[in-house]
């Protein structure tokens, strides 16, 4: 039994290593591997010849001395063969073994009193004037060189032909070439495009952290109707904000018609709403207010946020025009102007999403609280009623939004598939759910959000930057700002992650104690939750400002901008010395970067 | 009052936590609630102010029914129940101040407490009451700066910045030694006689119990096995809640 037992487990050792090797021949097969290949000569010689290059960087110059020497040779040999005229001695002068050569013939060339270390190409020069270079030479420290040189084919000709020496020497101190400049500039580009991708990718992504961590979103729970109105409140609060935004925008274009009517908006719209919100929010409410004075409230606090949107959109058009108007005077500081005109116009490009969104929150929350209350006051019956039609109209909704997004990719175009049939399948399925569910039990709408979550941002995740660029590439065209962007979205996607798990793994005793003085959601994620993340949330995001800087350097390939853009360039050039100044740049930049970022890690965690 | 009815909670995964449980509490009561652990004196504190949804049960206080009360109830209700916890539960990267004035979350303006302003009036009572508890000078420091027996006094002050009807303690003694246990139960007990605070706290040790208390409800396993005075916690009513292998300490 115990051999048997034996027997089988050696074969089935055996099958199993049989396998792993089908396994790696396989892989051998379709990565081509081939070793034959690299001891070639053909692909060793310009293996040297690239690592040769690589080695030389394009960074120093020096300016250089030039000095021909000649020396004729004829080829063929002529009959009778001609004298060679003795050359000039008081200089620099080259001798041959032979006066005449025959095609693919190797002679010796001699050169003599050439300056010390001098080195240069030696040239074929052709009675056309025609010049091939055959051979390179250095002169020794009595400005002595012995070369041998094979002749190149070509059609006979009767004359002396030459061959020629082009010494040349380094003259004065060594300078920068034009590749250093030019990898200069761009490895500034590529970090601050690793700036920016990171600034703006951390700033989103700390939101959405919240709301990707299961521990805060699995208390998240609401009655059916609380969720069914929030789902209607959205759309209806997004579309109520564009056009608040285009009513504002009108009171905007009348008073930023005139600089020094702007200039006082800016100054008297904030005082006026802060003056506002101190009396709409009172620091401790000790009374239940009154209905009337509810109301009023809820006014002015209208009137406090409109003014606020006028006074950012007064803001956006006051950096435009300052901007702008500043370019000029500043001179070589023009670049300040053009921020300033840049920031109004991403405050007039992220104001109205602002605004459409804030609104949507605004009265989907609202909706929330009244579907709440509503749930909490009446009886199961009419609640389950009430969730029937409004379950309908959510699903309805939820589905034709899906369904236009759908549409507006692979232009459908009809009416009935894009409308009516998910309306329909939208109000059966909310209809259904409104029918199982008991009429006021709390649905785990926060675990649901935070799967939805979880799903986009790992499918963002999987998309690699050097992909993603592609995309804003077309968008904002090849450069930079393509890549910034790519990056900065790739870093929403994969800190949001890394955030949201740092928000996991916060200790749950601050959070009961702060939850139980009766702070509301905000209030524990003020008091309990942040200051538990701070030193992560640091630490993360120099990494990823360390993974950005690495990730900058090569984004160009994709047409990102940046160092990347330039190396591919001379890659495909087949300049490898300036392609080897830009890997060292990098190297450098890549190096300085992992120090800087572990060193103020350190500090601060 | 605090009254609480047929009380049970059952954990996702089966788990009874809370059987049945039914007793009353007097305004200006010290009771302790004593019991194994695991046997649900955790749970029920956590339920009185609805930390844990109880499934089954009321929970009457002040003739409300808390268990019914919906969020933006809730947050008015628990402000008035100051919580103190076992391992103090204080945000340690925070400075003690800050730790103290989170006790007046459920009253200030949400919006002007998320960026960490209060009124003046908050904060001097945040002092007067670390004052109280001896911490004044700590003020400023971190909280995890802090010694056991300071953090569990700024956990005191924070639940005494609620102004609290009732003091929820979960076993508030239990990771401090003899000394700094009968200072923090002292806190505890002025809080009771000077304020007249409704006090409901869980312990280990019967002495504290027979110490502090005006009358102590004892737990198995989720079950009220006892309800009275401390005193009457003879070795048979003990061997009947702690089990019969129990011996008694201290």
């Amino acid at each position: 039994m115990k051999t048997q037992r034996s027997l089988l487990r050696s074969i089935l050792l055996g099958l199993a290593i049989l396998l792993v090797l089908v396994i790696y021949a396989y892989g051998f097969q379709v990565t081509k591997v081939n070793f034959k290949e690299t001891s070639s000569e053909r692909r060793l010689t310009q293996l040297t010849r690239i690592l040769r290059a690589l080695a030389h960087p394009d960074i120093f110059e020096y300016e250089q001395e030039e000095v021909d020497v000649v020396v004729p040779i004829y080829l063929p040999c002529p009959d009778p063969v001609p004298d060679i005229p003795e050359p000039d001695t008081s200089g620099p002068y080259m001798v041959t073994d032979v006066s005449c050569a025959a095609s693919k013939e190797f002679i010796l060339l001699e050169g003599v009193n050439f300056q010390p270390g001098s080195r240069g190409p030696i040239n074929f020069v052709a009675a056309s004037g025609a010049k091939r270079q055959l051979e390179n030479f250095v002169a020794d420290e009595n400005g002595y060189f012995q070369v041998s040189v094979q002749m190149p084919t070509r059609q006979p000709v009767a004359e002396a032909q030459y061959l020629r020496a082009t010494a040349r020497v380094p003259v004065g101190a060594p300078k920068f070439t034009d590749t250093a400049k030019v990898t200069w500039d761009k490895i500034i580009e590529t970090v601050f495009l690793a700036l920016l991708a990171t600034t703006f990718g951390t700033l989103m992504a700390i939101p959405i952290s919240f709301v990707a961590a299961r521990n805060l979103m699995s208390d998240v729970k609401s009655s059916l109707t609380s969720i069914a109105l929030t789902i209607i409140g959205w759309p209806l609060g997004i579309g109520l904000g564009i056009l608040a935004n285009l009513g504002i925008g009108e009171v905007n274009n009348l008073l930023t018609a005139n600089l020094g009517l702007n200039l006082g908006g800016v100054i008297v719209g904030p005082v006026a709403a802060y003056a506002l919100a101190r009396w709409a929010l009172p620091q401790v409410e000790v009374e239940e207010p009154g209905r009337g004075m509810r109301v009023t409230r809820i006014i002015t606090l209208i009137v406090v946020i409109g003014l606020i949107i006028l006074t950012f959109q007064m803001l956006a058009e006051l950096a435009l025009s300052v901007g702008q108007s500043l370019i000029k005077p500043l001179g070589s500081l023009g670049f300040l102007g053009n921020f300033i005109s840049q920031l109004g116009d991403v405050g007039n490009m992220v104001i109205p999403a602002m605004v459409a969104l804030g609104a949507g929150a605004a009265v989907g929350n609202t909706l929330s609280s009244f579907g709440q209350s509503i749930s909490d006051r009446l009886s199961g019956s009419s609640v389950k009623i009430i969730n029937i039609i409004l379950a309908a109209i959510a699903g309805a909704l939820l589905f034709i939004i899906v369904a236009v997004i759908i549409n507006w990719f692979y232009q459908i175009n009809d009416p009935v598939k894009i409308y009516w049939w998910p309306g329909g399948i939208g109000a059966v399925l909310g209809v259904l759910l409104a029918l199982r569910a008991t009429p006021k039990a709390a649905l785990p709408i926060g675990t649901t959000i935070y799967f939805v979550t979880r799903t986009i941002l790992n499918a963002t995740r999987s998309v690699e930057s050097l992909v993603m660029v592609i995309v804003f590439a077309v968008w904002v065209g090849i450069g930079p700002f393509a890549g910034a962007l790519a990056l900065a979205l790739h870093t929403v996607a994969a800190l949001a992650k890394l955030y949201s798990e740092q928000v996991e793994s916060i200790l749950p005793g601050p959070l009961e104690a702060i939850e139980a003085t009766g702070a509301n959601r905000l209030q524990l994620i003020a008091f309990a939750v942040i200051p538990q993340i701070i030193p992560p949330y640091i630490s993360f995001t120099m990494y990823r400002w360390d993974i950005n800087v690495r990730m900058s350097t090569i984004i160009g390939f994709a047409g990102g901008g940046g160092i990347g853009f330039l190396l591919q360039q001379n890659i495909n050039l087949l300049d490898y010395r300036a392609a080897s100044a830009q890997m060292i740049a990098i190297a450098i930049v890549v190096a300085t970067m992992d120090f800087v970022s572990s060193t103020l890690r350190e500090r601060f965690v | 009052m605090l009254e609480v009815r047929n009380l049970t909670k059952i954990y996702e995964g089966g788990v009874k936590a809370l059987d049945n449980v039914s007793f009353k509490v007097e305004q200006g009561e010290f009771l302790a609630c004593i019991g194994l652990s695991g046997s649900g004196k955790s749970t029920l504190l956590r339920c009185i102010n609805r930390l844990i949804d109880p499934t089954e049960g009321q929970i009457i206080w002040n003739d409300e029914d808390i268990t019914k009360a919906s969020q933006d109830e809730m947050r008015r209700i628990r402000r008035k129940m100051g919580m103190v916890f076992q391992h103090f539960n204080l945000v340690s990267r925070s400075k003690v101040i800050i730790n103290v004035l989170a006790g007046r979350l459920g009253y200030v303006n949400p919006a002007m407490s998320v960026i960490n302003r209060f009124p003046k009036s908050d904060v001097e009572m945040a002092l007067k009451q670390m004052d109280r508890v001896g911490i004044a000078n700590q003020a400023y420091k971190r909280a995890d700066e802090l010694s056991g027996g300071q953090q569990q006094r700024v956990g005191i002050a924070r639940a005494m910045m609620q102004e609290p009807e009732m003091i929820l303690a979960d076993e508030p003694v239990a990771s401090l030694d003899p000394v700094l246990a009968h200072s923090i139960m002292q806190y505890l007990e002025q809080i009771n006689k000077e304020d007249g605070v409704m006090v409901i706290c869980s312990l280990h040790f019967l002495d504290l119990v027979h110490r502090y208390a005006d009358r102590a409800i004892a737990l198995n396993e989720g079950k009220l096995m006892f309800d009275g005075t401390p005193e009457e916690i003879d070795d048979d009513k003990f061997k009947e809640i702690y089990g019969k292998e129990a011996e008694r300490v201290g």
